[in-house]
């Protein structure tokens, strides 16, 4: 996706209050509804953002669910009382449909998030979300000025485009979060982003530091500041915070885990929350779980309640049983549940690990490594490309990688 | 909790950010707002039933008050709820 959300983003640094309320409440012995519905409706993006969470094997979009098949899932994850349902991808703007998905599980009583890049909307376009339904608009941002932004984003008029539309989406009423991933290529802009998501008016601003997933992982180098560079930036947040004096927007500052003694509670827990359904149907407990040597079910063809509740994937890394040490024996299982799976599995290539995030794990030299390795990139940035850009360039279509020179 | 006394004749509006609603799922009212939700409890629920832009304080009281004729006087409950809400930005005075 064009950022990573704050549905991804359940780090301990309290991502908002909003997941606060909503996990505490969803924990329970029995399975609880799939509170969270992430809709990634496509991957494709007119973006290139090195930071993308989306898998760099990208399906084709012919393989896309339907108008149909996508109103199928919304109206049986919301019968599990599933409230909140995020429009991602890629860009869910390329999705002509997206008023028709809107409308459809707005009137369901959906709490509808469109989480977009801002590129391929219009005022015309805003205006007609709100009369479908559309409660919020979260607009990503990849750096504070054309520059810095355009060169992240890898297109011309990246930044013009979204100011412009996050502009008119305050206009027109919507509440508006502000998603600015913080990365090495534009943590010294700090300041000036939280001067501009004022200007803006924006209710809420994820100042997050990427996580490492899909795209990500392979640039990481590129990416990850040094702690200097955090502790400085987390200086400068908090000393504008003060001056906000309880005005303006409401900022949320998100460190990478890697800097981290104990691993965050990925997802709140496997299969406790979140449900994402990829643009080809697949259903995951997390947007990045694809990656992992388990059979996920699909939509077309099982029922949401079928997955949520009986399938093998879904109920694999459930409750504590499938724990090694020293996780099964830790005092602070219940509070982190063992990290992120996919982070141990990209790591150490066992995906029942501890996440060598946390002091204890016997992997954790590898996060050492990854640290001192981003000191000095050996490898060049690859921008994620999208899938027309994929198809020209089908020799690469294992890898899907096209290197740029930087 | 403030339990500071609020003028009565102040009218408590829900912020644009917030939808209120019934869900069943939960058994509870809850707000929804970007990317969360509030859980209301029992109390929390009929007073924000009540909130509607147009009723003030002592209106939302003596509604409560009539519909639970046995709870005692509850303007102590109304002003405790709304304070919070009002300091959670959930709600503002017009």
């Amino acid at each position: 996706m064009n950022d990573q959300t704050a549905t991804s983003n359940s780090v301990g640094e309290t991502p908002d209050v909003s997941s606060n309320e909503m996990l505490t409440e969803s924990v329970s012995t029995v399975v609880g509804p799939p509170l969270w519905l992430l809709a990634e409706l496509t991957y494709d993006c007119p973006l290139h953002c090195p930071y993308c969470s989306n898998p760099t094997q990208l399906t084709e979009t012919k393989d896309e669910l339907t108008t149909e098949q996508w109103c199928q899932v919304f109206t049986e994850a919301r019968d599990m009382g599933a409230v909140q349902l995020g429009f991602s991808g890629g860009e869910p703007l390329l999705r002509k449909d997206l008023e028709v998905l809107v409308k459809h599980s707005r009137d369901l009583g959906f709490y509808t998030n469109l989480i977009t890049s801002g590129i391929g909307l219009t005022e015309k376009r805003i205006a007609k979300l709100k009369v479908a339904g559309l409660d919020h608009i979260q607009i990503s941002f990849q750096g504070a000025d054309p520059e810095v932004n355009d060169a992240i984003a890898g297109k011309g008029n990246a930044y013009k485009q979204k100011f412009k539309m996050a502009k008119s989406v305050k206009a027109q009423g919507y509440p508006m979060v502000l998603n600015f991933v913080i990365s090495k290529q534009n943590i010294s802009q700090i300041a000036e982003v939280m001067r501009l998501s004022c200007e803006l008016e924006a209710d809420y601003v994820e100042l997050a530091t990427a996580q490492y997933y899909g795209w990500a992982y392979q640039n990481r180098d590129h990416l990850l500041p040094t702690q200097a560079e955090l502790v400085e930036a987390e200086r400068i947040v908090n000393e504008f915070r003060e001056q906000q004096q309880g005005k303006g927007p409401h900022f949320i500052f998100v460190t990478p885990d890697y800097y981290e003694t104990r691993p965050k509670a990925c997802m709140n827990g496997w299969g406790t929350t979140f449900l994402t359904v990829t643009p080809d149907g697949s259903a995951l407990p997390c947007h990045s779980a694809k990656m992992l040597p388990l059979t996920f079910p699909n939509v077309k063809e099982k029922s949401i309640a079928d997955i949520w509740q009986q399938d093998f994937s879904f109920e694999y890394f459930r409750g504590d049983d499938w724990m090694p040490q020293p996780c099964k024996g830790c005092d602070e299982k219940e509070k982190d549940f063992g990290g992120c799976r996919c982070q141990a599995f990209m790591m150490t290539g066992d995906m029942h690990k501890t996440d060598p995030v946390c002091s204890k794990s016997e992997d954790h030299h590898l996060i050492q490594q990854a640290i001192e390795s981003a000191i000095k990139p050996s490898k060049a940035i690859v921008d994620r490309i999208n899938q027309s850009t994929a198809m020209k360039h089908a020799k690469n279509a294992e890898l899907n990688i096209v290197t740029v020179k930087v | 909790m403030s339990t500071a006394a609020v003028a009565s004749n102040k009218v408590p509006v829900l912020n644009a950010m917030f939808r209120f609603q019934w869900e069943k799922a939960q058994n509870c009212f809850v707000l929804l707002f970007p990317e969360g939700m509030v859980k209301l409890n029992g109390g929390a629920g009929e007073i924000m039933q009540l909130v509607d832009g147009k009723k003030n304080l002592q209106e939302i009281t003596d509604t409560l008050n009539e519909k639970f004729p046995d709870a005692g006087d509850l303007s102590a409950d109304v002003n405790d709820f709304i304070s919070t809400a009002i300091e959670k930005k959930w709600l503002y005075y017009e």
